[in-house]
């Protein structure tokens, strides 16, 4: 055989084995993602995690998020702007994914701000201040720290509570369902506890729409 | 050398470069395959080893079609680039560089492995050996030119 033969035939051989399994495996996924929705509900959501939008909404996003993810910062607006577009019917949970290095620490801050209900507040100015914050990519705890300073809070029981064991517990709550639900990226979305089919804010948007549809 | 053995070496000397491409295509669709279709993260050591993988895919290519043994030259860089990269980074992974030592992004820590086949082949092994491969290979073709 002509060796441009082989070449050719080869390479196309390799070329249609990963389209074959690329396939094979969206598809697999695909139906293991179908399966677990819904019936995960419990791992989905966590009581008395910070929620934005009315309590009686029928819809609730679920964002697992970091707050030294820039994408997350990206997304809060849009987030935001769902719950406004469908008034009364949508909602977001937060609940913590921090895979950042250093986010750990940072995300006890936040819980301990939920405790003083001002989550969303301490939420904003850590997502608008990133660049202050974290640095290569690593998140500076003592940066935050200082930031968060700048706000209207009860200092001395936030340092308190951010080694509490309410705080510990409901963020130990949060990366364990998280790892349940094998979250790896953030931000990630559940829409009534349905998975994103892919990433992605028409994604986001047009599951939120579909579930509002669905509710009411 | 008649001129029949002449052919049959060029020929195995092709075949041996090929059979190096065949790894490159296969451990870069590979890699594609664990980035882009199950979403594996990509830390920064592994993106400097894709670095030294991909481009072999095409000059190991060009080499072979006409064949050129030359080209074992240029590949061989890369190669060693690559195995050098992957040494490394299997180090890390296995804590024999300290963890401080790490360049990583996007809370991806190069230290940390997603997968593993067979229970001990994680992806910086896998590319280990990969590059190990490739480098043998070239210098078989290089013996074999030279003889």
């Amino acid at each position: 055989m002509n060796r441009k033969t082989i070449f050719i035939s080869v390479a196309g051989i390799l070329i249609l084995a990963f389209v074959m399994a690329s396939l094979i495996y969206k598809n697999h996924q695909s139906g293991l993602k179908g399966a677990s929705g819904g019936r995960n509900q419990s791992v989905v959501e966590r009581q008395g995690a910070p929620i934005k939008g009315p309590v009686d909404a029928k819809v609730t996003i679920v964002e697992f998020f970091d707050p030294a993810c820039g994408t997350c910062a990206d997304f809060y607006p849009l987030v935001k702007k769902l719950i406004d577009q469908y008034p009364g019917k949508v909602r977001v949970m937060m609940r913590y994914a921090p895979l950042h290095q250093g986010s750990d620490e940072v995300v006890k801050m936040l819980e301990a701000a939920h405790l003083q209900g001002k989550f969303f507040p301490a939420l904003e100015l850590l997502f608008n201040n990133q660049r202050r914050w974290i640095v290569n990519h690593v998140s500076q705890p003592t940066r935050a720290q200082g930031i968060l300073n700048g706000m209207a809070l009860n200092h001395k029981e936030l340092t308190v509570d951010m080694n509490g064991p309410v705080v510990t517990q409901a963020i130990q709550q949060d990366i364990k369902d998280g790892q349940a639900l094998t979250i790896s990226a953030t931000p990630e979305f559940f829409v009534n506890g349905q998975p994103l089919p892919s990433f992605g804010y028409q994604q986001l948007s047009q599951l939120v729409k579909q579930a509002v549809d669905k509710a009411y | 050398m008649s001129s029949k053995d002449v052919n049959e070496a060029i020929w195995s000397g092709w075949s041996v470069l090929f059979a190096a491409w065949v790894l490159v295509t296969t451990a870069t669709l590979g890699s594609l395959f664990f980035s882009e279709v199950m979403d594996v993260p990509v830390c920064v050591l592994c993106w400097y080893q894709r670095i030294a993988m991909y481009p072999l895919v095409l000059i190991l290519a060009i080499g072979l079609l006409p064949y050129d043994p030359k080209v074992i030259r240029y590949a061989a860089a890369m190669a060693g680039a690559g195995w050098l990269l992957a040494l490394y980074h299997v180090l890390l992974v296995a804590g024999i560089i300290p963890e401080s030592a790490q360049p990583c992004v996007q809370g991806i820590p190069c230290s940390e492995t997603h997968i593993s086949i067979l229970g001990f082949l994680n992806i910086p092994t896998l590319s280990l050996l990969i590059f190990t491969l490739i480098g043998v290979l070239l210098f078989y073709t290089h013996r074999m030119e030279s003889s």
